[in-house]
C-alpha cells in the first residue's frame, strides 16, 4: 500500500511503534550513533544534500542547502515546526503520536550536523496528545543517552524542548514562530534578515518541519543517493498526504511523489474515489492557502514542479476534495474567514482586505448579493495580491494575506458561472 | 511576593532554566498559572511577570495575542472545528446541535461555568471531520446527535478527567487515522494536559 520510510515502523507495530523500546529493537538510533561515530558534522549535512530532501512544511525549500545557510556564530539553534494547523493538515500529528523517536533522532542529527546544543520543538497548543507522545519519548531518550551530555558515548550535548504554543495558527509562520517562542505575541518579522543568519533571539536558526527532519535517521542509514533515486526529479522521496473531504478513505498516505492526482484521489489502497459514488468537483491540493484544481488535471503527476506549473502547490501536502454538492461559495466562505480570524492583523491589506472578502461572501450567502461582488472580490484579492499571479506578489510581511486570495480566485477561475448564479437569482438555491 | 505552592514553583523555575532566556517560558507559565487559579486571572498575570522579569502589561500583552489563554472558561471547553474539511462533512450543524445542548452560544460560557463553547479553526483531524475537542482532547467523527449525547453525559457525570480515547470510543466515528494504543493521561482542567505543564492526569 503506501512507500514506507515514514510511516514503515506503525504500519508494522500497531501496538508499540511510538516506545523506545520498539523503536531501539527496529534500528532506531543507530543512524544517530552512526553520525556521532563515524561521520563530521559536514558529512552529515552532505549526505542531506546529496538526497535533495525537499522542505515538507510549505514552501519546499531544499533542506540542505537552507542548511547551508546557517550563519557560522555560536549559540545557535534549531526549531522543529510542529505548529501544524494549515486547514486540511493532519499529517505531523500522526508522526507525533505514533512515531516520536523517529522525530527525535532526526532532531537529534540534524543538532550534530548544524553544530546546535538546544533545540525546540514548537507544538501546536491544541495537540495535547501528541505532545505527551513526544514528551514521554524525549524523557525516555535522556533516560538512555540519546540527549543530554555526551550522546551515546559521543562528546556531542543536545538538550531538547517541548515548547506548547497557545492557539494562532499564523505562529507556523517561521518568524512569528520564533517571536512565540522568545514569549512574544506571534507576530511575523519581516525578512530579511532570515532565521539561518538572525532567529531565536538574534542568534542564527534552522527551522524545519517534522516531517522534513522525521526523514533524517532514513537518509543517514541508507545514504542521501538512496533518497534521491526513489521518485522523479524535484520531488525525491515519499511524501505524506492527508487526504479530507469527500473522499471514501480520508486519512494520511506516505506515497512516493508522480503519481497522478488520479491515483491519490482515487486510487483503490489510497483516496479510494467519492463517497457516495458521487462526481468529482474539485480538490485543493496543499491546503487551504493553495489555488483549487478541477477533473481536468486529474491526470497531471503529483510533484512539486507540476503543482508550480498549474499555478498551485503542493504546500502541505493536504488534499481537500469536494463532490459536485459542494456549494463553492460557502467553501470559499470558511477557508477566507479561517485567514480573517488567523490575520496578525500587522498589515493593512491582509487585515481589512480578509475580514471585507468574508463580509461579501457572507452577503451572498444569504442570497443579498450584488452582480458587483464577484469583481469587488477579485479587486480586494488584487490590493492583497498585486497582479493576482503565481507565485503570488507579497506587499504583506508575511504569505497569509497573499493565501487568502487562493479561494477566491480559484471559484472565479472555475465556477463564476456557479457564483453568478448565486448573485443574480439570489439566495441559497444557486 | 505571590509565590506559588513549592511543587508548582519548582515547575516554573524547571519550565523557566530551560530556555535561553527566561522570558521564551512567559506561554508555558500563563498555562500553570491557569491551572493554579482556574483560568487567567491578574494574579496569575503577576506571577508570570515576576517569574520571567517582565511587566504584568506585557505579560498580558503576549497573552491576548493567543486565543487558548482563557480568563473564565467553563469546566469543560468545548470547541468545534468548521474549518474547510469539517464544513464539507457538517461541522456547523455539530456547533448548532452543541450549542442548543448546553444553551451556550460560540465563544461563551454558561451561568454556572459548566461549559464553554467555542468554534475553532483546523484541529489537525481533518480526515475524521467533523471533529472537536474537550479541553484541548479529540474526538473524531461525531454527529450532531453523539455532540449532544456527549454533552449530556458531561453534565451529568461531572468526570474529573477527560481522556480521548474513551471519548473516541464512546461517541467518536472513522478517525482522521488509526490511533494506535491508547493512553491513560487525561485533561483535568481546559489546559492542554501536557505534563510539563501541570495538567495532565495519570490514569487508573
Ligand atoms: C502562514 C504560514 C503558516 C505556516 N504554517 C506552518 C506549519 O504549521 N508547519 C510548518 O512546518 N511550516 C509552516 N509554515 C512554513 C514555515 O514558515 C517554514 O517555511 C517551514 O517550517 C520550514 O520547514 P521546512 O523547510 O522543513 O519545510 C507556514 C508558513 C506560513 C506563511
Ligand atoms: S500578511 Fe497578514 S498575517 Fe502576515 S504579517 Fe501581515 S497581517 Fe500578519
Ligand atoms: S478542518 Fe476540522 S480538523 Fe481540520
Amino acid at each position: 500500500m503506501t512507500a514506507g520510510i515514514l510511516f514503515a515502523r506503525m504500519e508494522a507495530h500497531r501496538a508499540d511503534s511510538h516506545t523506545l523500546e520498539r523503536y531501539l529493537a527496529t534500528g532506531g538510533y543507530d543512524a544517530l550513533r552512526r553520525a556521532l561515530a563515524e561521520m563530521t558534522p559536514d558529512q552529515v549535512t552532505a549526505e542531506v544534500k546529496a538526497s535533495n530532501l525537499r522542505g515538507r512544511g510549505g514552501a519546499g525549500f531544499p533542506c540542505g542547502v537552507k542548511w547551508g545557510f546557517l550563519a557560522a556564530a555560536t549559540p545557535r539553534y534549531l526549531v522543529v515546526n510542529a505548529d501544524e494547523s494549515e486547514p486540511g493538515t493532519f499529517k505531523d500529528r500522526q508522526l507525533l503520536e505514533r512515531d516520536p523517536h523517529q522525530l527525535v533522532e532526526g532532531a537529534a542529527i540534524a543538532a550534530y550536523a548544524l553544530g546546535v546544543h538546544q533545540a525546540f520543538v514548537y507544538v501546536r497548543g491544541e495537540y495535547a496528545r501528541p505532545a505527551r507522545r513526544l514528551q514521554r519519548a524525549v524523557e525516555e531518550a535522556y533516560a538512555a543517552g540519546f540527549l543530554g551530555r555526551g550522546i551515546a558515548g559521543s562528546g556531542f550535548d543536545l538538550d531538547l524542548t517541548v515548547h506548547l504554543g497557545a492557539g494562532a495558527y499564523i505562529c507556523g509562520e517561521e518568524t512569528a514562530l520564533l517571536n512565540s517562542l522568545e514569549g512574544r505575541r506571534g507576530e511575523p518579522r519581516i525578512r530579511p534578515p532570515f532565521p539561518a543568519v538572525a532567529g531565536l533571539y538574534g542568534r542564527p536558526t534552522i527551522v524545519n518541519n517534522v516531517e522534513t527532519i522525521s526523514n533524517l535517521p532514513w537518509i543517514i542509514t541508507h545514504g542521501g543517493t538512496a533518497y534521491d533515486a526513489i521518485g522523479p526529479e524535484g520531488s525525491r522521496g515519499t511524501r505524506l498526504f492527508s487526504l479530507s473531504g469527500h473522499v471514501r478513505r480520508p486519512g494520511n498516505y506516505e506515497v512516493v511523489m508522480g503519481l497522478t492526482w488520479r491515483d491519490l484521489i482515487f486510487g483503490e489502497h489510497l483516496g479510494g474515489g467519492m463517497r457516495a459514488g458521487r462526481g468529482l468537483k474539485a480538490w485543493i491540493p496543499g491546503g487551504a492557502s493553495a489555488p483549487w484544481l478541477v477533473p481536468e488535471h486529474l491526470d497531471e503527476p503529483v510533484t512539486i514542479d507540476d503543482a508550480a506549473r498549474l499555478g498551485t502547490m503542493l504546500g502541505s501536502g493536504a488534499v481537500i476534495v469536494m463532490d459536485e454538492t459542494t456549494d463553492v461559495v460557502a467553501a470559499a466562505l470558511s477557508i477566507v474567514r479561517f485567514f480573517a480570524h488567523e490575520s496578525c492583523g500587522q498589515c493593512t491589506p491582509c487585515r481589512e482586505g480578509t475580514t471585507w472578502m468574508q463580509r461579501v461572501l457572507e452577503r451572498i450567502l444569504r442570497g443579498a448579493g450584488r452582480p458587483a461582488d464577484l469583481d469587488l472580490l477579485l479587486d480586494i484579492s488584487d490590493n492583497i495580491s498585486p497582479g493576482l499571479r503565481w507565485p503570488p506578489a507579497q506587499t504583506t510581511i508575511c504569505p497569509l494575506g497573499p493565501s487568502a486570495t487562493a479561494p477566491i480566485v480559484s471559484i472565479m477561475r472555475h465556477f463564476r458561472p456557479e457564483v453568478e448564479a448565486r448573485v443574480t437569482r439570489g439566495g441559497a438555491g444557486g | 511576593m505571590t509565590a506559588w505552592p513549592p511543587e508548582l514553583e519548582g515547575r516554573a523555575q524547571a519550565l523557566a532554566g530551560r530556555y535561553p532566556e527566561r522570558r521564551s517560558a512567559v506561554g508555558p507559565l500563563l498555562y500553570l498559572a491557569m491551572k493554579h487559579d482556574g483560568g487567567l486571572t491578574a494574579a496569575g498575570v503577576r506571577r508570570v511577570a515576576e517569574l520571567t522579569g517582565l511587566t504584568p502589561a506585557q505579560v498580558q500583552g503576549v497573552a491576548s495575542f493567543y486565543t487558548m489563554y482563557q480568563e473564565a472558561p467553563g469546566r469543560y471547553l468545548i470547541s468545534v472545528c468548521t474549518s474547510i474539511s469539517c464544513h464539507l462533512l457538517g461541522g456547523e450543524a455539530v456547533l448548532a446541535a452543541v450549542e442548543e445542548e448546553t444553551g451556550v452560544a460560540g465563544g461563551e460560557t454558561d451561568g454556572e461555568r459548566l461549559f464553554t463553547v467555542e468554534h475553532v479553526e483546523c484541529l489537525g483531524a481533518c480526515g475524521g471531520a467533523p471533529a472537536l475537542q474537550v479541553n484541548y482532547e479529540t474526538v473524531e467523527g461525531v454527529t450532531p446527535e453523539a455532540a449532544q449525547r456527549l454533552c449530556r453525559r458531561l453534565r451529568e457525570q461531572r468526570p474529573a478527567v477527560i481522556r480521548s480515547d474513551a471519548l473516541q470510543e464512546e461517541f467518536g466515528g472513522r478517525p482522521a487515522f488509526d490511533w494506535g494504543p491508547g493512553e491513560a493521561a487525561g485533561a483535568v482542567a481546559p489546559v492542554p494536559a501536557f505534563e510539563p505543564y501541570g495538567t495532565a492526569e495519570a490514569g487508573p
